[in-house]
């Protein structure tokens, strides 16, 4: 039975880069907020320290700082014909676990939306017709436009400190940086990183094929940088151990870098960690959310029991103020098992909890040069050189049978001795003669990626499986998600224009692999899983939204003044580090119920 | 106003309780808490985790274990009923409860020089402290030091009771520095080396001393060992945020950043530097030869500090400001005493966080990754290199080091 314990005014489900940035503002507002988080504190000089931050087979492998899926983890099926199956071992896609999140191990790739992606659908209608979009495709505009939402892409990019080159200063175009991009209200506070040879290489060859390279916007560091909380971040070494890792540079932007030393000051901020969430409590009327119940993670465990780490107990925490605050995932899991919003039912397209689950859709171009030292070992997670020649509308799409793209470059991340082993075609897989032909073309070969789009479609959604549950005797959340037509030629395309750049560059060998169907759960990706809580004007059709309303569906109290927070974490969140924009307007993460004054 | 004055007289003459006029006036209150402030009482008599000046936080000293006493107005266990001239006899002539001695970790040899005044507004706080029952048996000194009569040599040899004189050749601003760096703020405490019976060598003060398995540094003016090499701001920025650019504030100086000199005034944070930038030998010390750079050790050195330091410290030892502490120059790194520098590099360590620099970042460990000849290469080469020059550092002192973490972390 769960014990009760003295009310909180705010509690936050997950302490990640939207929960701290929460967290921090309503403490500051003089709120008592106590955040429960999964997995366990982390650390900077206590858990990746430079002198083991750096090993592969322990953080790439063998996921250290991953979610184990004993923990908790999903079903997976590409469509309702199919029975979902448990994924027991995540490959496909990587969710984070403890504090900091995946704000910890990402690569700090550090994007906004562009400016067409907030009215998605009514711009794709307004340009190619009424009837162009698949009937299917479930995408549909945000209740909220780039132009609002600019100062909170601008005030995230500050906390972070991000190093890059603006090509848009309020309208006025900027010679090295991004001619696509929306408008911004000031310069990136850090300068870009500096570029290796085979970025610089792309580049030439994409400058040489009409297009407009610029340095990929990243949140590791260029230089040493004090944040506007007073936190101070270190300078980028270009170790090459950046996704999978935690830096021990104090270089990524994340929230022990960024916002935990200011946060932890705060008297009236606790963190509970090692604790589960496991339902969202709501009174009687089902109206209203009066707070969480939870249950320490590791009753497994012989040691004593304490009060938060070992006890395996249920406690029950009330709180005004109710703020999901995990991966998209779980925070869609966690609606469904808690009796919030309507589930939604392909058969009928109804309901909006678990509609439009999106993903992303990327692909490769890999290269083997002649004579050339790419060195590439020296890297960060987010230095490369990109175009957003093909990303979301900014080109034409008609007549090509798909709508859609995505930003595509150079942005190898690093060239690390297990998983990096590039060799020629026809090399053995093992033996001599695969040993010569790794020595010879380490130096030489590098790849390059196209990061494209996700639209959502009434077939490609969460719920809860009938059949499996996790530790705690709740149903495991299901993935039903397969690749569409629209996506598998966008991708495609996007390939072929890679590879025509890739050619500038006079490799030896080319080698052009666009992403094929159906969707396989265990080839990675990214972690880009977005939907399932959609954010959108209609209440028939959105889980969040802005408006006056006291409306069934939403049943969290408002945030007052932290309102444009939401927002802006939602969308704000470097998308391309983390979630891939799924187009329909729609991000899982912290759900609102704002007035907007 | 008046009239509590007057009834506070009345109370004196009928209970014959010694307080002074106006205790219980609110600004004599205020001023006696910035004085504990100054004084940091709370660094010992506080635990972690508990009541305000309750006591019961275990002090090592060289000699043994002393805990610090509850001095919370608890009439019983605390100092509730202590009367004005028992409290000031407490700070000025260490003499406790019943005229019992006390033991120096008490650092009566500096209240010594607080006024009277400032000691009775002091008073004037600690009543008003909310009252903890915690009875705590304080010394727990092995035979014969225990025995606390023998003080009375002790005093004889080391203390002189008295005020703090001004010099009236030095500013206001100098003596106010001075009265809070040789008073309340006792820095000699910690930083003036001991005689074995642990009284302070008052003619080489502030020159450093070890301490609770630390090195605090010398802080006169010395250009290579002290801090001739810091501005007065570099001194500021370190007392009121922890960090400056040449470090950052860890280890006891961290907690003493944490709860006192953050806390200060910055018009009392200017006298304290003023005078310290003022005393003490500046150019005393020959610096000695660097150890050659193709030394093995340094050789030794300068490859363990590439593969395991430079990637924060830098090649060039400058380290990051309030991030990573520079070591090119730095007079801890050149100190005669490589304690906190063994220390630091065997067990890590967390610099402190304050409103002005709340980072906090973290010195990792590497005991577990450099063995005692390896830490006593680098810490030789970082030592030697970059136009430092120092002593180099034995592979026994670091085991010893080694060995006495092990004891106490």
């Amino acid at each position: 039975m769960a014990r009760k314990l003295p009310a909180k005014d705010v509690v936050i489900i997950g302490l990640g880069w939207t929960g701290s940035i929460l967290a921090y503002e309503l403490a500051k507002s003089g709120l008592n907020v106590v955040a429960i988080e999964r997995g366990p504190w982390r650390d900077t000089a206590t858990d990746f320290p430079p002198a083991y931050a750096q090993d592969e087979l322990r953080y790439a492998v063998r996921l250290d700082l991953f979610l184990r899926p004993d923990q908790q983890t999903m079903t997976f099926r590409n469509n309702a014909s199919q029975t979902a199956m448990p994924i027991r071992s995540f490959s496909g896609f990587l969710p984070g676990n403890g504090v900091g999140g995946a704000g910890v191990h990402w690569n700090g790739q550090t994007w906004r939306f562009l400016p067409t992606d907030f009215n998605i659908r009514s711009h794709l209608e307004e340009r190619y017709g009424k009837e162009a979009l698949p009937a299917d495709m479930t995408i549909q505009d945000w209740p909220v436009s780039y132009d609002e939402l600019e100062p909170y892409y601008d005030r995230f990019e500050k906390l972070c400190g991000t190093s890059g080159k603006a090509g848009n200063i309020r309208g006025q175009k900027q010679a090295g940086g991004n001619p696509f991009e929306g408008w911004r209200s000031s310069e990136y506070p850090t300068p870009p990183l500096k570029q290796g040879l085979g970025a610089t290489l792309f580049a030439e060859a994409a400058r040489k094929t009409g297009h407009s390279p610029f340095p990929q916007p990243a949140s590791n560091l260029s230089e040493a940088y004090v944040n506007p909380l007073g936190v101070k971040l270190g300078q980028c070494t270009y170790c090459g151990f950046c996704e999978r890792f935690g830096c021990g540079n104090y270089a990524k932007s994340s929230p022990q870098t960024c916002v935990l030393p200011a946060l932890m000051r705060f008297p009236n901020f606790s963190a509970r960690t090692e604790s589960e969430v496991t339902k969202i409590n709501l009174d009687s009327t089902g109206k209203r959310a009066t707070g969480v119940t939870y249950v320490d993670s590791t009753g497994k465990r012989a040691t004593g029991v304490t009060y938060v780490d070992t006890s395996g107990e249920e406690w029950e925490q009330p709180a005004d103020i109710v703020l999901m605050c995990a991966f998209s995932f779980f925070n869609v899991q966690l609606m469904l098992l808690s009796g919030i919003g309507k589930p939604y039912d392909p058969q009928t397209g109804q309901g909006v909890v678990g509609r439009n689950y999106a993903y992303q859709t990327t692909s490769s171009v890999s290269l083997i040069l002649k004579d050339k030292i790419l060195n590439p070992f020296i890297a960060t997670g987010a230095h490369g050189m990109i175009i957003d020649d093909y990303n979301g509308d900014n080109f034409d799409h008609t007549g090509l049978g798909f709508f859609g793209g995505g930003y595509m470059g150079f942005g190898q991340t690093g060239a690390r001795p297990i998983q990096t082993r590039p060799v020629p075609k026809g090399t053995p897989k093992w033996g001599a003669e695969w040993k010569k032909a790794t020595a010879e073309t380490y130096q030489r070969a590098c790849s390059l990626a196209t990061h494209g789009s996700s639209y959502s479609y009434k077939d490609c959604y969460l719920d809860l499986d009938p059949t499996y549950k996790d530790r705690l005797g709740r149903p495991l959340l299901r993935m039903t998600f397969d690749f569409h037509d629209n996506e598998l030629k966008m991708s495609a395309f996007l390939t072929e224009r890679l590879a025509e750049i890739a050619k500038a560059m006079d490799p030896v060998e080319i080698t052009a692999s666009p992403r094929k169907g159906p969707y396989d759960s265990t080839i990675y990706q990214t972690t880009h899983n977005t939907g399932g809580t959609v954010m959108g004007a209609d209440p028939a059709t959105s889980v969040g939204r802005r408006s006056r309303d006291q409306r069934a569906q939403s049943l969290l109290p408002e945030l007052g003044r932290a309102q444009c927070l939401c927002a802006r974490r939602r969308v704000g969140v470097p998308a391309k580090s983390r979630l891939q924009p799924d187009r329909h307007g729609g991000r899982a993460g912290v759900l609102d119920r704002r007035r907007h004054s | 106003m008046r009239r509590s004055l007057t009834s506070a007289a009345l109370f004196v003459s009928l209970t014959g309780a010694a307080f002074a006029q106006g205790t219980q006036s609110f600004d004599r209150i205020e001023r006696g808490r910035y004085l504990a402030i100054l004084s940091d009482c709370a660094a010992c008599h506080t635990a972690p985790g508990g009541a305000p000046y309750a006591g019961g936080l275990a002090l090592q000293t060289p000699f043994g274990i002393l805990v610090a006493p509850n001095i919370t107005s608890d009439p019983d266990t605390g100092i509730g009923n202590m009367t004005n001239d028992e409290f000031l006899a407490v700070l000025h002539e260490g003499r406790g409860h019943n005229g019992k001695r006390l033991y120096p970790a008490m650092p009566y040899p500096a209240y010594t020089k607080m006024s009277d005044d400032d000691v009775l507004a002091m008073r004037s706080y600690f009543a008003t402290v909310a009252p903890v029952s915690n009875r705590v048996v304080s010394n727990q000194l092995p035979f014969p030091l225990n025995i606390r009569l023998a003080m009375v040599f002790w005093n004889g040899l080391n203390f002189t009771s008295g005020r703090y004189q001004p010099n009236p050749q030095k500013s206001a601003e100098w003596n106010r520095g001075a009265y809070i760096v040789e008073g309340a703020a006792h820095c000699g405490t910690c930083h003036t080396p001991k005689t074995l019976l642990g009284g302070d060598k008052n003619n080489v003060a502030l020159t450093g001393a070890t301490l609770q398995g630390w090195f605090a540094p010398d802080i006169t003016n010395d250009p290579r060992k002290g801090i001739g090499g810091w501005s007065k701001d570099d001194l500021v920025q370190y007392l009121k945020n922890g960090t400056n650019k040449w470090t950052l504030a860890s280890g006891p100086m961290a907690e003493a950043v944490s709860h006192s000199t953050s806390h200060m005034t910055d018009d009392d944070i200017v006298a304290i530097a003023t005078y310290l930038k003022d005393s003490g030998a500046a150019g005393a010390g020959s610096k000695p030869e660097p150890v050659a750079a193709n030394n093995n050790a340094m050789r030794a050195g300068e490859a363990i500090y590439k593969d395991s330091c430079a990637a924060c410290h830098r090649d060039s030892g400058e380290g990051e400001i309030n991030l990573f502490p520079r070591l090119a120059g730095s007079a801890l790194v050149q100190s005669d005493d490589p304690t906190t520098l063994a220390r630091v590099v065997l067990h890590g360590t967390r610099a402190v966080s304050t409103p002005g620099a709340p980072t906090a970042p973290a010195m990792p460990a590497f005991d577990w990754r450099l063995d005692d000849a390896q830490v006593a290469a680098v810490l030789t080469y970082v030592r030697n290199a970059w136009g430092n020059a120092a002593v180099p550092v034995s592979a026994d002192a670091v085991a010893s080091q080694r060995e006495a973490l092990r004891k106490s972390p």
